[in-house]
């Protein structure tokens, strides 16, 4: 698997998108859903919600666990993937696409996020 | 291949290390997510365990389970120790069938549940008990002690065999184009001794999946060509390897228990619905017969929590632990949940006072991480292979 260039991302696993109109769109990387297994639930944050570096803003379930979901950045939610929530699959099948599951308006960003090939040695994959 | 059960690869060695089946290597080549399994490092899915599991209901799927612990019983009196050691009546067992039955404590609580074959392939009496992993040492331990006083030989026969299991409907067409044995002839809960794309195997007609299928005892050192073999007899009719992940989804559809989930020390077979494996018609004592006796009056006159089935109406899924709710009440625990692949929606496995436990009784939930969710109470099994 390879982890696009144009991402940053977590030590939690999660992927953030280059801010666009300062907006940033947040998902789980394709290491993460490959080890959850069949993502069959997906609890997300609201509209709305404020999401804070580094605590969980909601949860993923699979048929073997549950896991927290956390977010990577500080800001508000500007919206969640629907698509995601009536078909939890899509974060298996496109985790850098059409699995994305969260957009957020940035307030603040940790220092600690890592480049993609950062975060391949760090994952090991 | 080199018998990889007996001489783990270099860098898995050391005391604390997992043992690898003799498919350690096949697994490995087709990527498959490994766990840890009571010592054993397992295959838990290849791919998706969803796919796996339909492939398994409606085609076929290839599991190692050679993390099962084999005791072989031979001797003038194994039949006897047996009868002894366990709930069941291994004594009337005839040759070629197999049972499902429980070895329990002097205080009726189950330690493990087992299949006991009877083989008889020296003209002399011989079993072959087949335990959970978890507890294959503990149950070597007991029916070695069990069996002292009996003219019987008990053998720890872990390390020779390794187990593979092909389930599904198109298991039996898979299998009769490597064997000559009459697999038509071979009843539900029977083994015979025969040839597999050439190696010796024990061919049983059992399995932990709800559907028809088999179970294949070789010698390690057979297990990858009858991998390979099967896999290839299986190509075209859509047969996959499966993982333990997909096993247990298999398994709690069918509804039946697992050993450490629904079944317990803490429990006797009569707490977990399941008094009909104990027969008291057997002659003599057996070991729990006095307890157990005392729990099916028990279970007759004050029935205890019951095992039922739990079907949501949302998405969330039980886990094993989970309270079980009714009028903000506390009346039951999930022993096992999962998202059900052939329900599409998640099923659990739950003890619920008798109360609330009958199937269509309203109003029960599962607590599920603080929040309440509407569950429907139903009979086990969620699923039932068509005849």
């Amino acid at each position: 698997m390879s982890n696009p260039q144009q991402l940053r991302y977590s030590k939690e696993h999660e992927w953030l998108s280059t801010a666009d109109d300062g907006v940033s769109t947040v998902g789980i990387t394709e290491f993460a859903a490959n080890a959850l297994g069949d993502v069959v639930y997906a609890q997300l944050p609201a509209v709305g919600d404020t999401v804070t570096a580094g605590e969980t803003c909601g949860e993923l379930e699979s048929t073997k666990s549950v896991s927290d979901l956390y977010s990577p950045v500080t800001g508000e939610v500007t919206e969640a993937n629907q698509d995601v929530v009536d078909d939890p699959s899509l974060v298996n099948s496109a985790p850098f696409e059409g699995g994305w599951l969260f957009k957020v308006r940035v307030a603040e960003e940790p220092k600690d996020l890592l480049s993609a090939d950062e975060y391949t040695e760090f994952s090991g994959n | 291949m080199s018998n990889t059960s007996h001489t783990p690869a270099p860098e898995a060695a050391g005391p604390d290390a997992p043992r690898l089946t003799a498919l350690d290597a096949v697994h490995r080549s087709l990527g498959a997510t490994m766990t840890d399994f009571a010592g054993w490092d397992m295959p838990l899915r290849y791919a998706s365990e969803r796919e796996e599991h339909l492939a398994v209901r409606t085609k076929a799927g290839l599991f190692d389970l050679s993390h099962m612990g084999e005791i072989t019983v031979t001797g003038s009196q194994a039949a006897e120790a047996l009868d002894y050691a366990l709930v069941g009546n291994i004594g009337s067992l005839a040759v070629g069938r197999a049972r499902y039955t429980m070895i329990c404590q002097e205080d009726g609580g189950i330690l493990d549940d087992l299949i006991v074959y009877r083989l008889d392939t020296h003209g002399a009496p011989e079993f072959m008990v087949v335990a959970n992993a978890s507890n294959a040492q503990v149950v070597l331990d007991e029916l070695t002690g069990r069996a002292a006083d009996f003219d019987v030989e008990v053998r720890d026969d872990r390390d020779a065999y390794a187990l593979l299991a092909v389930q599904g409907p198109r298991s039996p067409g898979i299998l009769a184009q490597l064997t000559d044995a009459d697999l038509a002839g071979l009843k539900y809960y029977a083994g015979l001794p025969g040839t597999v794309a050439g190696v010796p195997a024990l061919i049983a007609r059992t399995g932990y999946t709800g559907e028809d299928g088999f179970e294949l005892f070789v010698e390690p050192r057979h297990a990858e060509g009858l991998w390979q073999a099967l896999m290839a007899a299986g190509a075209s009719a859509g047969l996959v390897p499966a993982g333990l992940s997909c096993r247990d989804t298999l398994r709690m559809e069918a509804g039946m228990p697992l050993y450490g989930q629904e079944l317990t020390t803490g429990l006797t077979p009569f707490d977990a619905g399941l008094g009909r494996v104990v027969k008291f018609e057997k002659e003599g004592y057996f070991v729990g017969r006095t307890a157990l006796e005392a729990a099916a009056e028990r279970a007759e006159s004050a029935p205890p929590r019951k095992l039922t089935g739990l079907v949501a109406e949302g998405r969330r899924v039980p886990r094993a632990g989970y309270p079980v709710v009714a009028g903000g009440q506390v009346v039951g625990h999930v022993t096992s949940g999962a998202p059900s692949p052939t329900l599409g929606r998640p099923i659990a496995m739950a003890y619920v006072d008798a109360s609330h436990a009958a199937a269509g009784t309203a109003g029960v939930g599962v607590d599920i991480r603080g929040s309440i969710e509407p569950y429907e109470v139903v009979a086990l099994p969620f699923y039932k292979r068509p005849k």
